[in-house]
């Protein structure tokens, strides 16, 4: 299941030029807002027409400009989540998931009314007019209404972008879990690094209408050229990780490849897959492994690069083990410390770093 | 209520609820059709149709009667065709009544739907397209839905409208006593000869009691529909 996008379409302040292909999973579209992140994922859904371009999902042409094909959006069989959710006000919640039903070939796979329910925690909710449902309850009836049309794909833009914080932590899960529990790729839109990291599985990065980088999320999310795009703050690593052991100090034990971290207690049973989301700012550097530190969560690594920025620092990008990370140190620590490619370093990951929030369950 | 009517009264009386009756459920269909196409369609000629629909709106009644007779009496090139395809007669007749109606309450239909549908979001249709709804289907289960409160309301301005035409009326159909006496030509004719005024009197009650009537319903029937779309 994969879905190949090549367009082209003039915008405002730029011609938009994208061309990426995204494979199962859920593939993050990020970006900065007014980068064309909505007109790439409008021309998917078929709700805008690119002035020339391709889109083809699994081999089959919803959009071809040379050959003339132009697949209208009610054929493209594509769940679109909008930012705003969209419910139909004059239908009950039941007759909104429902309303896609009718129109799905005969025999398309796909959850039924009550796996979608219990996917998303809306079994209370069918009775009801979307007028008096809360953001985050809108949104996961969207989310649902989508999956229940059967679709090859689902596209989100930004869908949680119109809540508040603990409104986004009441849908993520829900949206993990589709990631992790339907076979059903997703398209999806963010400006969100926080969102991205936790959710994605492939990213592309856009940038003034053009793809500035595409790959795994470990990959591009690591990768010291991204940081830019991310933004200082937001940089960092994200490493795949399985829940080996709890403790009884109300420690969760987590092995990652290049060792092991310790954070406060995770609800998960030991050998769940997961993530965890390493910020650049909050990694140390060390040359010799450090003692005597209240540190707990120590990796040791090799550096792959140096990147340095117009300000006094530098992001340092190692190898741990199999996964990479960042860490953002003053430069003239770097020289201080003679970083340079192939040297072995530890980092020191403050443990307040790896929260709970940005941990991705996987 | 024949009893307190008398038989030229009663007559005039059915048969304008009649005629406004027919010309609202007829012109329905293509009003809602020419509102959508104005609403949201762009195409070449909008603002010639968007000028002919409201031209019975600013045209003197007469005139417009007149037109229609031109048009529609039994030698004007489309009252001929349809005499001779469909044995159909307009002129003098209760259904030119309807035609005329129709006419002069269609500017009035058109514009409170085209206001029902310019006021959906096509955000929303965009949705249901993307659920797999095919237009017509978003029309039916989407547009058509939300914009019933417009229609309800248009279809009401359109019924009293007919319940009150005059003019072109009285010109393309003239004034006979029951076949084509509508409300207001009795009334007219009645003020017209000595100890009318009572009868007059009688029909001017009556449709104040119709208007009323037909007030009220819509009312209770908008603010229904206008709950349902509310989503509460």
């Amino acid at each position: 299941m994969s879905l190949a996008v090549d367009i082209a379409q003039p915008l405002g302040r730029f011609d938009l030029a994208v061309a990426f292909e995204a494979p199962g999973g859920i593939t993050a579209l990020f970006g900065r807002s007014g980068t064309g992140k909505t007109t790439v994922i409008n021309a998917v859904a078929g709700l805008l027409r690119p002035r020339t371009g391709r889109i083809a999902i699994c081999g089959e042409t919803l959009l071809d400009t040379a050959a003339g094909i132009d697949l209208p959006a009610h054929r493209r069989r594509l769940g679109y989540v909008f930012q705003d959710g969209r419910l139909f006000p004059h239908l009950s919640v039941r007759q909104n998931l429902t309303f896609g039903a009718r129109f799905a070939p005969r025999g398309a796979k796909g959850p039924s009314l009550e796996e979608v329910c219990d996917l998303l925690g809306i079994d209370d909710l069918l009775e009801r007019r979307p007028g008096a449902l809360s953001g985050g309850e809108h949104q996961r009836v969207a989310i649902g209404r989508a999956l229940l049309s059967r679709p090859r794909m689902l596209l989100m833009d930004e869908p949680l972008a119109a809540l508040d914080a603990p409104r986004k932590e009441e849908i993520l899960p829900h949206l993990e879990r589709l990631r992790d529990h339907t076979a059903i790729p997703i398209l999806y839109v963010s400006h969100s690094v926080a969102e991205v990291a936790r959710l994605a599985t492939y990213v592309v990065v856009l940038e003034s209408g053009r793809v500035a980088r595409a790959g795994p999320a470990e990959r591009v999310l690591s990768d010291p050229a991204t940081v830019r795009q991310l933004g200082l703050r937001e940089a960092g690593s994200i490493l795949p990780a399985s829940v080996a052991r709890h403790h009884d100090d109300g420690l969760t034990e987590l092995d990652v490849t290049g060792g092991r971290l310790f954070l406060p207690r995770m609800d998960r049973p030991e050998g769940t897959q997961t993530r965890v989301r390493v910020l650049a700012h909050d990694v140390i550097l060390a040359r010799e492994r450090p003692a005597g530190l209240s540190a707990l969560n120590i990796l040791p690594g090799v550096v792959l690069t140096i990147r340095e920025g117009s300000g006094p620092g530098v992001i340092v990008q190692m190898q741990c083990g199999e996964d990479r990370l960042l860490a953002r140190i003053t430069r003239r620590s770097a020289e201080a410390m003679k970083l340079a490619p192939g040297v072995r370093v530890h980092a020191v990951i403050k443990s307040v770093s790896i929260a709970r929030t940005d941990v991705g369950a996987g | 209520m024949t009893g307190w009517l008398g038989v030229q009264e009663w007559q005039a009386v059915a048969l304008s609820l009649k005629v406004s009756l027919w010309a609202t459920a007829l012109s329905l269909p293509l009003g809602i059709l020419i509102a959508y196409a104005l609403a949201r369609w762009q195409f070449r000629g909008k603002q010639v149709l968007n000028g002919l629909v409201h031209l019975p709106l600013i045209l003197p009644p007469v005139v417009t009667g007149y037109l229609l007779l031109l048009t529609f009496g039994r030698r004007g090139p489309v009252g001929a065709w349809l005499e001779e395809v469909f044995g159909l007669v307009l002129a003098f007749r209760w259904t030119g009544a309807v035609l005329a109606a129709s006419i002069m309450a269609f500017p009035l239909m058109v514009r409170a739907i085209r206001l029902a549908i310019e006021a959906v979001d096509p955000r929303l249709e965009q949705a249901a397209a993307t659920l797999g709804a095919s237009r017509p289907w978003v029309f039916a289960t989407v547009t058509l839905p939300l914009i019933l409160p417009g229609l309800i309301a248009g279809a009401l301005l359109a019924f009293a409208k007919a319940m009150g035409e005059f003019g072109a009326t009285i010109t393309f159909v003239s004034n006979i006593p029951g076949q084509t006496q509508t409300l207001p030509s009795a009334i007219y004719t009645f003020l017209q000869v000595p100890g009318g005024e009572a009868s007059a009197l009688r029909l001017v009650l009556v449709s104040v009691a119709v208007a009323m009537a037909a007030l009220v319903a819509s009312e209770l029937l908008a603010r229904r529909a206008a709950r349902r779309v509310a989503g509460a």
